[in-house]
């Protein structure tokens, strides 16, 4: 479900730096409609990262990562064309998965 | 309603009642799951939440880095990330004093990730904003002011 | 502090939101639909059809099927209608979106847009037609109006002006109008969501407390031309990133 997410992962040295896109709107369940109405709750819960089969960041959100969310870390290893794969999870038990080849 | 809880309320085990909570729309599926650690983003107070963290009284350290700007231009999208030269980190976490619950987002680091991540976060207004990092099985903290601003037309 | 201000503007524009909605835009040209079954890939935004490198750069411009002068917009919602068969009404729905209401012409323009990046603006306005709306726009720039006697040049006609944090860029010149246009559309962080320049413009009318102009309303296009004529020469950058 959702739109695609943009996933960059570029090895240099022997590190490969990983930067994440995704569509989401990370709703915080504390905010009011035009109507005065609780816009309820809607935001990524768990992120996780793999390099093929290793696991290189598994994440927990809250409501406060804001819409749209980023992230960039660093992992050692990864060589030009292994494939960096993110999954995430939403509270309302959507999920998306998509890869990128290391550049 | 008033039906649908007295039957929550009667049965009798804790899975069928995170069952019958989810079925009744009163929690979403995702938040039923055991490993989103819900104590820790529900707390609202930075004891609280280093309590559910199970993180105790973290040592300050000149070791760990609250990284990005100062300055915010948007409390909707501050950039701001965890950063580490303390050795074996296993997880790091963003920690904001002043926004309704403390906890933005705790990463596990497995062995060859670095102790570096960087994220984007909600901020209600300015705040003190806390990097925790775990080293060695031990918890270590640092803090860094950034200021929200309010804006003008945006460009 | 103008330092941490630009450390903040560097540290957004390394994942810009806006990217997502360009690769929307991108599938959703090339994808058949409405009730004639079409793609938009024949749509002539001024460079001929399926032509979009440089297309919004020198756009607003005259076009002779629809005898008007047209922005990125109003071209687009025309292509949907005539290529895909859809009504005004259909595609002006979700001009722009709202939480959980995405929209295509937001994605549509953002890709339409990135087309264009890293080319030169270039809107001469030497078309009679296209010159008769960069003059109204001009008018219009400097035109006080509504409740508290406004006009755009109050803020925007001056060198070293500004509203709280943000620099207001003199759009009367070169420089000043360049650097405002170069970046549309851009996502805007406090809105979370791209906005286009018809949206930016019709929401400066609401700000200056004049009454709200149509989606694709003539004097929005007359504005669009007069400052994309100020900034003709300056290089795009766009998608944008913004407060």
């Amino acid at each position: 479900m959702g739109n695609p997410m943009k996933i960059r992962a570029a090895s240099k040295d022997g590190v490969t730096e990983v930067k994440v896109l995704i569509s989401h709107e990370m709703e915080t369940g504390q905010r009011k409609d035009a109507a005065g109405a609780i816009v309820p709750a809607w935001f990524i819960t768990e992120l996780t990262a793999k390099h093929g089969d290793k696991v290189v960041l598994s994440s927990e959100f809250g409501s406060s990562v804001s819409k749209n969310p980023y992230l960039a870390f660093k992992f050692k290893g990864g060589a030009k064309g292994e494939k960096v794969i993110v999954s995430w999870k939403d509270n309302k038990g959507d999920t998306r998965t998509d890869e990128a080849a290391i550049g | 309603m008033n039906n649908q809880r007295r039957t929550v309320l009667k049965s009798g085990s804790g899975a069928a009642l995170l069952g019958m909570l989810a079925a009744a729309g009163i929690i979403t599926p995702g938040m039923a799951l055991a490993d989103w650690n819900k104590a820790a983003f529900d707390a609202k107070s930075m004891a609280d939440t280093l309590k559910a963290l199970g993180a105790g009284q973290p040592a300050d350290s000149k070791d760990v880095q609250v990284t990005g700007p100062d300055i915010a231009e948007n409390g909707a999208v501050v950039p701001v990330g965890v950063a580490s030269t303390l050795p074996n980190v296993s997880m790091v976490a963003i920690l904001i004093e002043k926004n309704p619950n403390a906890l933005a987002a705790s990463f596990v680091l497995p062995e060859g990730t670095e102790a570096n991540v960087q994220t984007r976060v909600k901020m209600g207004q300015t705040s003190n904003v806390y990097a925790l990092v775990k080293s060695d099985g031990k918890f270590f903290m640092a803090t860094k002011e950034i200021k929200v601003t309010l804006g003008g037309c945006g460009g | 502090m103008a330092d941490e201000l630009a450390k903040y503007r560097e540290a957004l524009a390394d994942g810009n939101p806006a990217d997502l909605l360009e690769v929307k835009g991108e599938s959703l040209w090339a994808e058949k639909r409405g009730p004639k079954n079409a793609s938009l890939e024949q749509c002539d935004m001024g460079l001929g059809p399926g032509k979009l490198e440089g297309a919004y750069a020198s756009l607003p411009k005259y076009f002779k099927d629809t005898n008007k002068v047209m922005d990125v917009e109003s071209r687009l919602v025309h292509c949907m209608m005539t290529l895909q068969g859809f009504t005004q009404e259909e595609v002006t729905k979700n001009w722009y979106s709202k939480p959980g209401k995405e929209s295509d012409i937001e994605a549509l323009v953002t890709f339409i847009g990135a087309k264009s990046n890293g080319m030169k603006i270039n809107v001469p306005a030497t078309h009679p037609e296209e010159a008769k709306m960069a003059k109204m726009g001009e008018y219009i720039f400097y035109r006080r109006s509504g409740p508290q006697d406004f006009s755009c040049s109050i803020c925007h006609g001056q060198e070293g002006k500004r509203i709280r944090l943000q620099d207001l860029g003199n759009l009367t010149t070169k420089e000043g109008a360049g650097f405002a246009m170069k970046t549309w559309p851009s996502y805007r962080v406090s809105q979370g969501a791209v906005w286009t320049m018809q949206r930016r413009l019709i929401d400066c009318m609401r700000q200056a407390r004049w009454p709200e102009p149509n989606y694709l309303a003539d004097s929005i296009i007359a504005l669009e031309t007069y400052l994309q004529k100020n900034a003709t020469g300056t290089v795009m950058e766009t998608p944008g990133i913004k407060r």
